[in-house]
């Protein structure tokens, strides 16, 4: 990705998670949540992970944010706007963020800063031949189709926990059913 | 000047197929539909705005049946006057028409339009961005719609637009859902989510919904009948689609969101002008990518046949292969035909209520979408499994659909004949 998109990018996102908690207006905090999602989308296509980039949008920002921005709608949080913002929670927010950020650099500053090693297509073209004729000769072709390496992966190398997180999301939903029908009998 | 030239190229296909292709399209439509809703009903429609040569002194204007109508609904648009309520939340207000549209025509860059074009030698694929995830982005991008829909009606500080807007948020993200769950069987029949790779299939080997040449047809493969078998779960994913990108575009009959009848106009009623007509314009892009999703994945995109593909991608001018054009062509009959269908059911089918909107959503089409990638999977895995384990997974297919419908039947809450309510509320 050239470097000027990933600034681009990062700097949307860093905004938009800035005013999340600096605006008052709760709508416009879920926005501003909303556009730092697609800043990190953008993060994640630069980095040639296509899958993960639309899943972000898709899944976070296309509907859980939606029902959040509801949930702030139907409240109408008036108070919100007008609350004085408080020392105390001010000073604490601030310092963990500072103590982060140290943190971060003290990490940031031991770790030499290497190359990554590039891909070899080459090698994996080789891999997937026997798996599947066309993503082996995509990745001959130079291209990374990762719909399909993520799904080779998920589904032959952890099958069985994601079953299970399959029967867990089932559960909830069951759950949830279960729980909104009792009210009314 | 190596990057110059792509990007040069990338930008001409920008302007051209969004701004020249797909927005022309929105007042198109509009014309459509006006005088198709009048055939239908039996009047006579926009008939009379054509060339004003009356304006400059002549006898008679040219009518034209018509075809200048949309441009004198555009200027009427644009000159009125755009008032802004007293007390609406204006930032939101006046970002929520721009939430709208965008999506809408950010979702055109991964359509296929036509065959590539050849250029000296050097291949131009008729498609803005040639994503590997194509599908999905559409899914995703479009969902972002939904900001728009719900800032206007919340913003407008009024009742019935957040009414709409609160009805078409819950309508297109349970619409979604099935959207989503509904192709996944033609998507592992391609196996690739490049739309570009799957037009080119359906190219060479037969269209979804028509598999009668290449590699599809039984006389050329050797007696495999997977592809028209395949043909059952492929039809009934193309209907699921297509009912759910009507209530995904909010149009007809699942047109709650802006009903007129209940909501005065919905989630626009507070707006005016052309932060409207972006309202209006928003909708219709939506519809015009959603028919050409549909064409894209089930029709054959830009495809004719093979005997056309053949004949037109040898068709040159100069050095300048011109057969994409012609693929263009073609797609966009396509997409018109899809276009009147839409309106042909506007005004053949009357609108839902609110909750068998969301009992056709929620109860039928998640379940039949769900049997139906399961049926999609046992066709295109039968040949690799041997007869017995493909029957039992037919048995079990249907044990599980039948125990489905009798849960379904069981569960189902009457109505009453008189009140037409459901017995329990």
């Amino acid at each position: 990705m050239p470097l000027t998109l990933f600034w681009f990018f990062a700097i949307v996102m860093l905004v938009g998670g800035l005013a999340v908690v600096s605006l008052r207006n709760p709508v416009a905090a879920a926005l501003a949540m909303v556009s730092s999602f697609v800043g990190l989308a953008g993060l994640f296509i630069g980095l040639n992970a296509y899958f993960v980039g639309v899943m972000q949008i898709l899944v976070y920002a296309g509907a859980i944010m939606v029902l959040f921005l509801f949930i702030i709608m139907l409240l109408d949080l008036k108070t919100e706007e007008k609350q004085a913002p408080k020392v105390v929670p001010l000073v604490g927010g601030l310092g963990i963020v500072l103590a982060f950020t140290i943190q971060l650099f003290g990490i940031l500053g031991k770790v030499p800063n290497k190359e990554s090693t590039p891909i070899d297509y080459q090698a994996a073209s080789e891999h997937y031949a026997p798996i599947s004729k066309s993503v082996s000769e995509r990745l001959a072709d130079g291209q990374l189709p990762d719909v399909n390496l993520v799904g080779d992966v998920i589904f032959k190398g952890y099958n069985l926990p994601l079953q299970i997180v399959g029967v867990l999301l089932l559960v909830a939903t069951v759950g949830v059913v279960v729980l909104s029908k009792r009210q009314t009998i | 000047m190596e990057i110059l030239i792509p990007l040069l190229i990338i930008l001409a296909k920008i302007v051209g197929l969004t701004f020249m292709v797909v927005l022309p399209l929105v007042p198109v439509c509009v014309y459509f539909e006006r005088r198709f809703s009048a055939v239908i009903q039996d009047r006579v429609g926009p008939n009379r705005v054509g060339i004003p040569l009356t304006l400059f002194g002549g006898k008679k204007d040219i009518p034209l049946f018509g075809i200048v109508q949309p441009v004198a609904d555009a200027v009427k648009l644009l000159l009125k006057e755009d008032f802004t309520p007293t007390n609406v939340r204006t930032a939101f207000y006046w970002l929520a028409p721009a939430l709208t549209i965008v999506p809408s025509l950010v979702t055109v860059c991964v359509i296929p339009f036509g065959s590539p074009l050849t250029v000296n030698g050097e291949e131009i694929k008729l498609v803005i961005a040639d994503l590997d995830v194509g599908p999905l982005f559409i899914f995703a991008v479009s969902s972002l719609t939904v900001y728009g829909i719900t800032l206007a009606g919340w913003s407008s500080n009024s009742k019935y637009p957040f009414i709409g807007g609160v009805r078409s948020t819950a309508q297109m993200i349970s619409y979604e859902i099935c959207l989503g769950l509904s192709i996944i069987p033609v998507l592992m029949w391609y196996g690739d989510l490049n739309l570009s790779n799957i037009v080119e299939h359906q190219s060479k080997n037969g269209w979804l919904l028509l598999p009668f040449w290449g590699e599809s047809a039984p006389w050329n493969n050797g007696g495999d009948y997977t592809a028209w078998l395949f043909w059952f779960p492929a039809v009934i994913a193309f209907l699921i689609f297509t009912i759910s990108i009507f209530a995904e575009t909010n149009r007809m009959p699942f047109d709650l969101p802006e009903c007129e009848t209940e909501l005065v106009g919905g989630y626009h009623t507070e707006y005016s002008s052309m932060k409207f007509a972006m309202f209006f314009m928003g909708e219709y892009a939506a519809m015009v990518i959603g028919s050409a999703l549909i064409v894209t994945l089930f029709l054959g995109g830009w495809s004719l046949g093979p005997s056309f593909d053949q004949w037109s991608a040898g068709l040159e001018i100069g050095s300048v292969g011109i057969g994409g054009l012609l693929g263009l062509a073609v797609f966009m009959a396509k997409l018109i035909v899809f276009i009147l269908f839409f309106i042909l059911v506007r005004w053949t089918v009357p609108r839902f209520r609110y909750d068998q909107l969301m009992r056709l959503g929620w109860i039928i089409f998640f379940e039949v979408a769900l049997i139906n990638v399961f049926l999609g999977a046992l066709v295109i895995a039968a040949p690799h499994l041997g007869i017995v384990i493909t029957l039992v997974g037919a048995v079990l297919l249907a044990a599980v659909s039948s125990a489905l419908i009798w849960v379904l039947k069981v569960s189902d809450k009457r109505e009453d004949p008189n009140t037409g309510l459901l017995a329990s509320n």
